[in-house]
């Protein structure tokens, strides 16, 4: 092969299209559109026709008050849908998180309320209990080769008893309102400057990755990105985030709960594209086998993707008592279980395994609470509700089977 | 370590890089190999020919750690070892690329180059290095990828073995066994494949090519070891070797179709 010294090391071959400029990244999106590499655009066209709808219907949907109420229902509900994209990653399901997420609920009410415990106790306590059941699906799983769908199923069930176990008699449980817990879930809000200094922080740590990886990657002779286009890009996340924050601002303005899940969000998007833990997830979800002969320690992998499951669903029943303030048998049950698992699929995430982000635990659940709250406001009855959300999340797992099948004939699978 | 040609004459008294004797494997009563040897030697090219249930597979295997032979040694740069495991091969420098070229179809070429061996900086992974290092290896294999960034999935057939191949570099081998690398590929991503046989041999790598194609062995093979009901049947040097004589070998039988025509054809030529 001739080294033409003009083009970067990885634009040598004379096959490769090459598109330059404005006009050129406009024609690689659309060719990847027509290779069913469809990312997060369904979702996001999908969520701007439910905003549109509901908008139309009730003028107080898109009113900042109810966007902030919308960001707070999503957070105890999205963080447990992060755990589930880490499953749904490696081909596998967890249909327990409902139920773990209720038991952790549980032991916050019984032991900050009745026993009395400190509170960091008692949260410990329940995160210990997440990771337990979680470690127990994992070893079940690579001890015994069953199905995770089977495992979690016996899971809910048995989850479920201990939930009730640690309630006991009582059926509901209070918490007190002045606790530090209920305040962080209900009335703890960023103040407006510290959420235009976390959004900037946001962006900065953006444009100067971006920045640096561009100037390696030149250095290392390969194509990189130009500044230009880094500075285009960083600008507009900077408006939209700056927008958003702006908007809630115009009410409460962003809850603590929230930027924790979306904090957690980020960090597992981290974890997931660039370190050697989140590259073996998603080989064992592409081919496990093959991960297997690369020498990754396949068991391992499956083990710390179960136990974190099962500790983001003990941290989504956290949040979920401390916004309702109570805990009680039905904590964690009902669509919880559903509303996680189909946030993930709304959100990207692929059910068959290797494709799929963090980030789609972020959009999934804003379009499924976006369904639950524009309906509320409209009065319907919460039949409505659960016949939109399944149809809308069959919708989402048919656009995900279509675009695998479109992706294999494009050779993109 | 020189450059090879395949035409040099090679002499016994080149070190032995892997050297197999009388090796033995059971499966319940079959009885899959039976003393067999084997030598491979730096920058050599040994195919390992046999008909279907001739052991070819299981040497394979047991070279990879994926069986332990019953009897027999196995010595690797003239020391004695064993290999009971995968990993004990790999760490060895034995890389074995498997007829399903066990890819992730889902990655893109660079983190399947890099699978469970992944270059890091900072605890983060090092994309731009491992891109880098991706290309250089990929040029001196002259190898025809037009981008290491895309998902496997969608390369041809030659250039998903292209990249099996490449990966077992990765982890500086001394022998690298290739299992069927031509079964399913066209003529010309054969024709690719055998170029890059070449430069594994180039490399002074040890190669041991599993094949049922007795052109493709003909044309880059060094020597030839041919199996028979789980026994050595003949070891070949590529010069002094026609393919009648490796099927007869493979076979077990000078009278075939093949050796027939062959013969008829001398006959009218005379």
């Amino acid at each position: 092969m001739t080294i033409d010294s003009a083009k970067p090391l990885d634009q040598q071959d004379e096959r490769l299209l090459h598109h330059s400029g404005f006009r050129g990244a406009v024609g690689d999106f659309l060719q990847r559109l027509r290779g069913g590499d469809l990312g997060s655009l369904p979702v996001v066209l999908g969520l701007i026709i439910i905003w549109t709808i509901f908008q139309v219907l009730n003028p107080n949907f898109l009113s900042s008050t109810n966007l902030v109420n919308l960001t707070m229902q999503s957070a105890a509900v999205g963080t447990i849908a992060i755990g589930i994209v880490l499953v749904l990653l490696l081909g596998e399901i967890d249909l327990s998180v409902g139920s773990v997420s209720g038991l952790s609920s549980a032991i916050l009410a019984v032991g900050f309320v009745q026993l009395g415990l400190p509170l960091p106790v008692v949260l410990l306590a329940s995160l210990v209990a997440g990771v337990v059941a979680g470690a127990a699906f994992g070893f079940l799983r690579t001890l015994f080769g069953v199905p995770s769908f089977v495992i979690t199923l016996g899971g809910l069930l048995g989850i479920l008893g201990l939930q009730l176990f640690v309630l006991g008699k009582t059926k509901s449980i209070n918490i007190p309102f002045d606790s530090v817990i209920v305040q962080f879930g209900q009335q703890w809000f960023l103040p407006a400057w510290a959420s235009y200094t976390l959004v900037v922080i946001a962006v900065a740590i953006f444009a100067y990755n971006q920045l640096s990886l561009s100037r390696r990657r030149e250095g290392a002779g390969l194509s990189s990105t130009p500044a230009s286009i880094i500075i285009v890009r960083s600008a507009g996340l900077l408006a939209v985030l700056g927008a958003a924050t702006w908007y809630l601002n115009l009410s409460r303005g962003v809850g603590a709960p929230f930027a924790l899940f979306l904090l957690l969000v980020v960090i597992m998007h981290f974890f997931l594209t660039r370190t050697r833990w989140g590259r073996s997830v998603f080989a064992v979800g592409g081919n496990v086998e093959a991960a297997r002969r690369a020498g990754i320690r396949v068991n391992r992998v499956y083990i710390s993707v179960f136990v974190l499951c099962s500790l983001f669903a003990a941290l989504g029943g956290l949040l979920a008592a401390a916004r309702a303030a109570s805990a009680n048998s039905s904590s964690g049950g009902g669509d919880t279980n559903l509303n996680a698992i189909a946030a993930a699929v709304i959100g990207g995430t692929s059910l068959f395994g290797g494709r799929g982000s963090a980030f789609s635990a972020v959009l999934g659940i804003v379009v499924i609470m976006s369904i639950n709250s524009g309906l509320a406001l409209l009065f319907l009855e919460s039949y409505v509700q659960y016949i939109v959300t399944g149809a809308v999340l069959l919708l989402a797992v048919v656009i995900d089977s279509l675009s695998r099948r479109s992706r294999a004939a494009a050779g993109r699978a | 370590m020189p450059t090879l040609s395949h035409t040099t004459p090679r002499s016994r008294t080149d070190a032995h890089l892997l050297s197999l004797r009388g090796i033995t494997k059971r499966f319940g009563a079959v009885r899959a190999l039976t003393g067999v040897d084997l030598d491979v030697f730096a920058g050599e090219v040994v195919a390992i020919v046999g008909d279907n249930g001739a052991g070819k597979s299981t040497l394979v295997k047991i070279l990879a750690g994926v069986h332990p032979p019953d009897a027999g040694t196995i010595s690797f740069g003239g020391v004695m070892t064993t290999i009971p495991t995968p990993t004990d091969s790999r760490d060895l420098g034995i890389a074995t690329v498997y007829q399903d070229l066990s890819l992730c179809d889902n990655l893109d070429v660079v983190s399947n180059l890099w699978l469970g061996r992944e270059l890091r900086k900072g605890g983060a992974l090092d994309e731009v290095e491992m891109e880098q290092r991706s290309w250089t290896l990929l040029r001196e294999l002259s190898a025809r990828i037009p981008s290491v960034r895309i998902p496997v999935a969608s390369l041809s057939g030659g250039q998903r073995q292209t990249v099996a191949i490449a990966r077992s570099l990765i982890g500086e081998p001394s022998v690298v066994i290739l299992d069927e690398p031509t079964a399913a590929l066209g003529v010309a991503q054969t024709a690719e494949v055998l170029n890059l046989i070449e430069r594994l041999r180039e490399r002074g790598l040890g190669v041991i090519l599993i094949s049922h194609n007795i052109a493709d062995v003909q044309a880059v093979a060094d020597r030839i070891v041919v199996l028979r009901l789980g026994r050595n049947n003949g070891d070949f040097r590529i010069a002094d070797v026609t393919s009648e004589m490796i099927i007869g070998a493979i076979t077990g039988a000078t009278d075939n179709s093949v050796s027939r025509r062959a013969a008829l054809q001398e006959e009218n030529d005379s």
